[in-house]
């Protein structure tokens, strides 16, 4: 099985990386965008037997490790 | 005063802190790997500046869940002082020992120069030998010390007495100006309730010795010989 997971930082967390990208966006002559916000994408290949156990396994990652909780918000989809 | 010094793969400051620690106290600390589980009786646990585990993921994330860490956490629990400077501040942070998170400067650029912290809490065993008010130089040398916490943390912070040093210019002025990361409230250093755990970012070791110009920051390590001489 495969978990996709996705950390972003929460609303209201400055992000100076997204805030940079959004400027050299705009250095580039690209117009439209209105914000950006900066993330992490991390994918797991589980030897999970049931889609709960992939579960209960992605979530102890997340919240033990893998996401700060006190900025970011984290959330994963599960295949397979 | 018998000090131990964690090491990560990727600290690099330990034998910085060790050296001014053993000018002090007469003792040379003792270095202690990653991967022990257990610090040996000491006065003083300290977690030096680095880079450990490469700041992979996020900075201290790494350190904090190593197997050292899980002593260092019920030893601070029961009492023992610890120190975290710079990467060691982040890895307390990510250990929950202390609360709030240090972030990318807001500058996104790795600061590197001589700052000034005023001291806003003396009454800890890290700054007794301070009046408040007064500032101490350091040397800042990050690029994650944008300290971050909600609110109501800073608030509770604030109230409880625990935001111990603040970014100021050299006469005690907290300004924008003077704060070289972002943090919030200026917030350079903040200890946990009982006031035995400290982190800070910039480097009080490194001036603290006259070969690298100030060293108005021994005195935060002869505060620790003053309370912790003769404590165990």
């Amino acid at each position: 099985m495969k978990a996709r997971i996705i950390i972003t930082l929460k609303n209201g967390v400055l992000d100076p990386q997204g805030k940079a990208i959004e400027n050299a966006v705009a250095a580039l002559g690209i117009g439209g965008v209105q914000s950006v916000r900066q993330g992490k994408f991390i994918e797991v290949e589980l030897a999970a037997s049931s889609q709960a156990e992939a579960r209960e396994t992605v979530e102890r990652m997340c919240r033990e490790l893998l996401a700060n909780t006190v900025i970011e918000n984290y959330r994963y989809e599960i295949e397979g | 005063m018998k000090a131990s010094v964690i090491i990560f793969p990727g600290t690099n400051r330990e034998h910085d802190v060790a050296d001014v620690l053993e000018s002090v106290s007469g003792r040379k600390p003792q270095f202690v790997w990653h991967s022990e589980t257990q610090v040996p009786p000491t006065d003083l646990i300290v977690l030096p500046g680095g880079f450990s585990y490469g700041d992979y993921l996020r900075c201290g994330a790494m350190a904090a869940r190593s197997p050292i860490m899980r002593d260092v956490i019920a030893k601070a629990k029961a009492g023992t002082p610890v120190l975290g400077i710079c990467n060691g501040f982040q890895i307390l942070c990510e250990s929950g020992l202390l609360p709030g998170v240090l972030m990318r400067n807001a500058s996104l650029k790795f600061v590197c120069k001589e700052v000034w912290l005023r001291i806003e809490q003396p009454d800890t065993i890290f700054t007794s030998r301070f009046k408040r008010g007064e500032v101490m130089p350091a040397i800042a040398a990050h690029a994650e010390g944008n300290y971050f916490a909600d609110a109501d943390t800073l608030d509770r912070l604030e109230s409880e007495g625990r935001v111990v040093f603040r970014y100021a210019d050299p006469q005690g002025n907290v300004t924008p100006e003077a704060n070289p990361n972002g943090s919030q409230r200026s917030i350079a250093g903040i200890c946990d309730e009982r006031r035995r755990v400290l982190g800070l970012m910039p480097h009080p070791e490194n001036a603290s010795d006259p070969l690298l110009g100030p060293t108005g920051g021994r005195r935060l390590f002869e505060s620790l010989v003053d309370n912790l001489v003769g404590a165990a």
